[in-house]
């Protein structure tokens, strides 16, 4: 037959934001510690070993964190004019930064003079990257042009003149190191191959294009331009894969989350979006207190960094998970204990008698299965359960009430155990969604107790408690309903053409249905 | 063609299983259960019903098997026969008319010819105990006159009735009293409980009472729920009872096991509790059986229990208390709220069934089909206790949705309410629940329906309430990236002068929607829900709507309470005709035009059949009941039937079912469905009732195919006789009626035959025998000559033979003897 049926548990919408695991994962976060720099921040850039160093360019400064440190570990200085776009290279050994005045300088992390300084440019340098194998420096200006260098030699090895307006944002693909992408002022996002001293694909973006970025695969390229971030399929030639247009002002960076299964913008309208790589939809969303400019995340995404105009830097750190493991566990029966028997085959004569697994219960549930009454009432109204999940306590409540045993549950306690029950009811009794069940339980107690009135002081501050509450909520009530009345007056008044041919209408109706009575 | 006469009003969805105690065959294979006019004949493996046994004229009263002869059965009946049954194949051997109302039947072992019966002879609260001397006769029908008297002053129902220690006692009790008669000393002592005088005896009543079968102790169930476990009752003074107690409520029935060991008792808390050696301590439960326990029966062999409960529902219970199997009939012990529906996928009926519960009863197999658990809360049987009902249920198109209602209320102003919609799941076949609401409205809901139209494919909702309000509720897409979704949302809320809504319709293309507050019918759009038109006709409020179908779409109908029937015309907004009849139920057919409508008067109920364009009915039928018709469907055949007759016609393509107060399921017929249920195969029967399961059906032959390959094994090591189920001839010769067969010389002879034969071969010839065989198969086609000469030749072989095994066989002789063997005789051996 069929077996017990646990209690039904009201479940309550939860207002507000959904929570899903993205909301959860992105929430888990410290807050922000807040760093101020000289200038705006323009390019944020994690060292990709350990111990996961980031790079901060901002003004005429680099400034080299460390992961949990709130002063610089080291300060790239030497720059005549603003600094863009510091990035360290793959092995995090060397870093590399454009300037204002046209110069590409390349640093070693360890040392503070300049290595290299590739002179070519005639105007600011806004991109620089890493090719894949380490050796060359791709690098774009304001100058229209795309320049690949040597580290070696410090020589220029190619440009490229396609562009026809500022290049200002690019990306060297990880995988083949004579693959880089540009994005430009020009609206197009190009890729460049060094073999062929040309662009092989051209994509058409549609504004002005603030941030490429490659995905790690290479098959996919995103572009950030005015409100729109596109993903374009490079493997079909350039086709677009989709367009998204979830901010109010421009995208300025865009980055992917170390699983590549997110992608995050950040845009001036001071939000960053967090999108699916799989459905392109927006999963979760940050807000900054100023327009942001720069964007990245540390290994394991253990730190957001995010870098806005007004010279601010937001670094976030993970919350450690470490806490669950400090309580000692518990012995558990070995995995032997659990398989013990199961892989018995069954043999020709024995018969085989299978068990039903046991279903789980909760502890009121047992209670209510064996009929102790006040026993799974006395559960539910446990602290733990009445300020974490009312909604059980007042579902037992009301299973109770079904039952037909809620008075006997509630009849027979002492001084301590009805002032837990009051203490429950003061606080929860005003809630609509519980009101209904608790008013009736609160009735059944003044008809129980009200003989023993005047025995407690305790008990008869708390029922004074009660009724003060009531009363206030009465008054509440009339208030509403008040107010309920001259808004319906209003709405009256404002809607009365519309009412009136409806009653005509229906009046004709009337008429009509006379007339063929007649 | 059917004739026209004979269309009448017919009773159907079975009768009630559990109205007397079931009964078991002597091997347990079989369970026989009373359903009123017939004994239905179930296999207790497979549930399936084998027979009905058909013949009594009025409710089957009581059902014992002969202890004679454990292949035949006894049936009383209120129509004063006694019946005597083959339960095998189905037929009925004897009838005993006794003449009078036969309220029960008993039978014991030591009483070879006789039977004990329930009567009431003078006055009619005064019953009887009587023997019955069952005459020996040859004729089929017997008049059985010889009634002698035993008991007096007793209760009509078998359950206050026990025969003890076989036959040596008979224990009856009513009231406060329990009198036992000793059949040797030909005395009766009378035990009283104190009575109703002070409050603390007040329940002491007797219920129900059973005999230990080995020693001299009587069970007695009592109101109060005490058990009460007599002894020494031969003696007036010196007898003892002790008392056990468990059940809060009425002991509704006791039986003992077959051994006497433990004792069994059930009642309204739906708990089967086991009672060990008669002792407080040693108790089993098997808990949760979802409806009162009315009866407790115990199979012959000891192996199997059964209950019969107030849901019309007979569980089978192994010894160690696990359910093995369930016969449900159609669940009537409810009120139902939620009327009769058709589900669209299964052509079920479909309707309120075990509490919270919503059943499907198939109509064509007279067959519960499945229980959908709507309310999902454990059942607490208790009186008094206010329950949520499922109020309302309603089928979407195609059967993809089903939504229900749920209510409760304790007191005027507290009312709980859920709406819960299920999705049918194709994988699972059933359904899933989808979306819960809680408080749909905050009032009543008085009328749900899905709008069925083919040019809406997002499914829509409208729900009615007493709370003045309409509301419109469609299905939205609810997924996200984490997991696809879809919920159901409402989409508008619609008012009219704060009346109370009443009933709702969506007209056949889903374009317009009737909703009807109180006097007013109001008609929306169901594109943008905009107030259309209204209709009044101030007769009263509006009972019924519904908008016609097919050509006559146009129509409106309404019912009113003060009993006037209106058809708007929706193209020129005014009343077309209108009619005066109390309609109760109206039911449009949905294969045609057609309008059932059933109205009410003092003398009974009528029913009419109209198209909406003509106010001429098509078919009147007055008296269709004398009760109120509660609830009506009409549902569409299978096969069309062909009524020549135009006043018949409208029952071509559906049928219309109707329910009546006292929740008995009618419809219109030429004959009673039972007559119409094929019985299920004799094939069922000769295969011993293996359950036929498809996979009985794939893996049986095999398994057939097997066996026979084994025995072939075995004969050649062991002589063992053949196995019975695999020699068509056998089950042919066993099924046939005795009167077809030859006599019983004439087998006797072929039997001694085939035996000496047969150890003849196995001796001399077993390597020959395969081209003998080959030989036999060509000869054998040219048919049933030679078998006619075999069997002429045989009286004259019969002497020789039993010489002639000795000696060498001439050649001739030999064939002669081959072609026996070809003829299969070997069923004899078993005989």
């Amino acid at each position: 037959m069929a077996g017990y049926k646990p209690a039904a548990i009201q479940t309550y919408p939860v207002l507000g934001e959904k929570i899903t695991q993205d909301t959860l994962y992105w929430n888990n976060y410290k807050t922000p510690v807040q760093i101020k720099e000289f200038g705006a921040v323009s390019k944020v850039d994690f060292s990709p070993q350990p111990p996961y160093n980031y790079a901060v360019t901002a003004s005429s400064r680099i400034h080299i964190y460390g992961r949990y440190s709130q002063e610089p570990i080291k300060t790239f200085s030497r720059f005549k004019d603003t600094a863009y776009c510091a990035t360290f290279r793959q092995d995090g050994r060397l870093l590399v930064a454009g300037s204002e005045d046209g110069g590409v300088q390349l640093f070693d992390i360890s040392g503070r003079a300049p290595l290299r300084q590739f002179e070519g440019h005639t105007k600011a340098v806004h991109t620089v990257d890493f090719t894949a194998d380490k050796y060359h420096v791709v690098s774009g200006a304001d100058d229209y042009t795309v320049k690949l260098w040597d580290i070696p030699n410090s020589k220029e090895i190619l440009t490229f003149k396609e562009h026809s307006d500022y290049v200002r944002c690019g990306c060297a693909s990880k995988l083949n190191p004579d693959l880089f992408v540009t994005g430009s002022y020009d609206h197009t996002v190009k890729m460049f191959d060094a073999r062929t001293n040309k662009s092989v694909i051209s994509v058409e973006h549609g504004q002005p294009v603030e941030s490429v970025l490659l995905f790690p695969s290479g098959s996919l390229l995103a572009s950030a331009g005015g409100r729109y971030v596109k993903i374009w399929d490079m493997l079909k030639g350039g086709q677009l894969l989709v367009s998204l247009k979830n901010h109010h002002k421009t995208v300025t960076c865009l980055y992917l989350s170390s699983s590549g299964q997110r992608l995050l913008s950040g845009s001036l309208d001071r939000k960053v979006k967090v999108y699916s790589t799989t459905s392109y939809k927006v999963v979760h969303s940050f807000d900054y207190a100023a327009s942001i400019l720069s964007l990245a995340l540390a290994h394991e995404d253990e730190t957001i960094v995010v870098g806005m105009t007004n010279g601010i830097l937001s670094v976030k750190h993970r919350k450690s998970e470490a806490k669950k493991d400090s309580l000692p566990r518990r012995r558990r029966p070995a995995y032997r204990t659990f398989i013990k028997g199961k892989n018995y085959m069954k043999q020709r004569d024995d018969i085989l008698i299978n068990r039903p697994s046991k279903k789980h219960l909760e502890l009121y549930d047992r209670d209510l299965k064996n009929f102790r009454v006040s026993k799974a009432l006395d559960r539910v109204l446990e602290p733990s359960c009445t300020i974490k999940t009312p909604e059980i306590t007042v579902s037992i409540i009301k299973e109770l009430n079904r039952r037909g045993v809620l008075a006997n549950a509630l009849a027979g306690r002492d001084e301590k155990e009805i002032s837990r029950v009051l203490n429950f009811l003061i606080r929860n009794l005003s809630q609509p969604r519980f009101a209904p069940v608790l008013i009736n339980a609160a009735e059944i107690i003044i008809d129980i107790y009200l003989p023993v009135i005047g025995q407690s002081p305790v008990v008869d501050k708390k029922f004074l408690l009660l009724q003060g509450l009531v009363e206030k909520e009465i008054d509440y009530q009339r208030e509403l309903l008040e107010t309920l009345g001259m808004m319906d007056m209003l709405f009256a008044t404002m809607t009365r053409k519309e009412s009136t041919s409806v009653l005509q209408h229906t009046s004709d109706g009337f008429l009509e249905n006379r007339k063929m009575e007649s | 063609m059917v004739a026209a006469e004979s269309v009448r009003v017919v009773r159907c969805g079975g009768s009630e299983l559990s109205f007397r105690r079931a009964a078991f065959s002597a091997d347990s294979k079989y369970i026989f259960c009373v359903s009123g006019d017939f004994v239905k004949v179930h296999s207790t493996a497979t549930e399936e019903c084998v027979h009905i046994l058909q013949g009594h004229r009025n409710l089957v009263t009581g059902i014992q098997l002969n202890p004679n002869n454990h292949l035949q059965l006894y049936s009383c009946s209120f129509d004063g026969t006694i019946k005597l049954w083959d339960y095998i194949d189905g037929i009925l051997i004897k009838t005993f008319t006794v003449g009078h109302k036969l309220h029960a039947l008993f039978t014991l072992a030591c009483a070879e010819d006789s039977v004990f019966v329930i009567i009431n002879k003078d006055k009619p609260d005064v019953f009887q105990l009587v023997s019955v001397k069952l005459p020996k006769s040859s004729s089929q029908e017997i008049e059985a006159k010889e009634l002698s008297f035993v008991l007096d002053y007793i209760n009509q129902s078998p359950k206050c009735i026990a025969f003890g220690n076989e036959g040596e006692y008979v224990a009856a009790v009513r009231d406060f009293y329990l009198s036992v008669y000793f059949f040797k000393k030909k005395t009766t002592s009378r035990f009283t409980l104190s009575s109703s005088k002070n409050k603390k005896h007040a329940k002491n009543n007797f219920t129900c009472v059973a005999c230990h079968p080995k020693e001299d102790c009587i069970a007695t169930g009592h109101k109060d729920g005490k058990i009460r476990l007599w002894r020494n009752f031969d003696d007036d003074k010196k007898y003892t009872y002790t008392c056990l107690h468990w059940h809060h409520d009425m002991v509704m029935d006791l039986a003992f096991s077959v051994t006497g060991t433990s004792l069994l008792s059930g009642g309204r808390e739906s708990v089967l509790v086991e009672w060990r050696d008669a002792t407080e301590k040693n108790k089993e439960f098997l808990p949760r059986l979802g409806a009162t326990i009315e009866h407790i029966s115990v199979s012959p062999a000891g192996d199997l229990f059964c209950t019969s409960h107030s849901d019309n529902k007979i569980i089978i219970i192994h010894r160690n208390l696990e359910a093995s199997a369930v016969i449900q009939g159609l669940v009537k012990d409810s009120n139902i709220f939620t009327g009769l529906m058709i589900d669209p996928r299964t052509k079920a009926l479909v309707l309120n069934g075990k509490p919270g519960h919503l059943q499907f009863y198939s109509l064509q197999h007279d067959k519960q089909l499945y229980n959908l658990d709507i309310i999902q809360q454990e059942y607490i049987n208790d009186y008094g206790l206010i329950q949520i009902e499922l109020t309302k249920a309603a089928f979407g198109r195609y059967g993809n949705w089903l939504a229900t209602v749920e209510q409760r209320q304790e007191k005027e102003t507290e009312l709980e309410s859920q709406m819960k919609l299920w999705v049918y799941d194709k994988k699972t076949q059933g359904f899933v629940l989808n979306t819960k609401i809680n408080m749909p409205h905050e009032d009543h809901i008085t009328a749900l329906c899905f709008c069925n139209a083919e040019k809406f494919e997002n499914p829509t909702l409208v729900t009615a309430s007493k709370d003045g309000h309409f509301k419109v509720w469609i299905l939205t897409d609810d997924s996200d990236i984490y997991k696809k979704a879809v919920g159901w949302t409402c989409d508008f809320v619609g008012s009219y002068h704060k009346y109370q809504a009443t009933n709702c319709c969506f007209s056949e293309d889903g374009s317009l929607l009737a909703v009807s507050f109180e006097e007013i019918v109001t008609i929306w759009d169901s594109e943008t829900w905009e107030l259309k038109c209204t209709f009044c006709q101030r007769a009263g409020n509006i009972r019924h709507l519904c908008f016609g179908r097919l050509t006559c779409s146009k129509y409106l109908l309404g019912a009113t309470e003060n009993g006037i029937l209106c058809c708007w015309n929706l193209l020129s907004c005014a009343l077309e005709w209108s009619a005066k009849l109390t309609i109760r139920v109206m039911e449009p057919d949905p294969c045609s035009e057609n309008i059932a409508a059933v109205s009410q008067s003092s003398a009974g109920s009528d029913l009419f059949v109209f198209k909406p364009s003509e106010p001429r009915p098509l078919y009147i039928q007055k008296n269709i009941s004398r009760e109120e018709v509660q609830w009506g469907v009409f549902v569409p055949r299978d096969v069309p039937e062909s009524f020549t007759s135009e006043a018949y016609q409208w029952l071509n393509r559906s049928q219309f079912y109707f329910l009546t107060k006292s929740q008995s399921l009618l419809t219109f017929s030429t004959k009673s469905p039972e007559e119409k249920l094929t019985p299920t195969s004799k094939q069922l029967l000769a295969e011993e009732s293996l359950p036929t399961t498809p996979f009985y059906f794939i893996l049986g032959k095999h398994r057939q195919q097997q066996d026979k390959k084994i025995n072939e094994a075995l004969e050649s090591e062991l002589v063992q006789l053949p196995l019975t189920e695999n020699i068509p001839a056998i089950s042919e010769l066993l099924h046939t009626p005795a009167h077809v067969l030859p006599s019983a010389s004439f087998l006797c002879s072929k039997f001694v035959n085939s035996l000496l034969l047969s150890k003849e071969t196995k001796s001399g010839e077993e390597i020959l025998e395969d081209v003998d065989m080959e030989e036999e198969k060509e000869s054998g086609d040219d048919s049933d000559e030679e078998h006619d000469f075999t069997e002429n030749t045989q009286d004259t072989n019969d002497t020789e033979l039993g010489e002639d095994i000795i000696h060498q066989l001439s050649k001739s002789e030999e064939k002669e003897l081959r072609k026996f063997r070809k003829v299969d005789y070997s069923w004899i051996t078993v005989l």
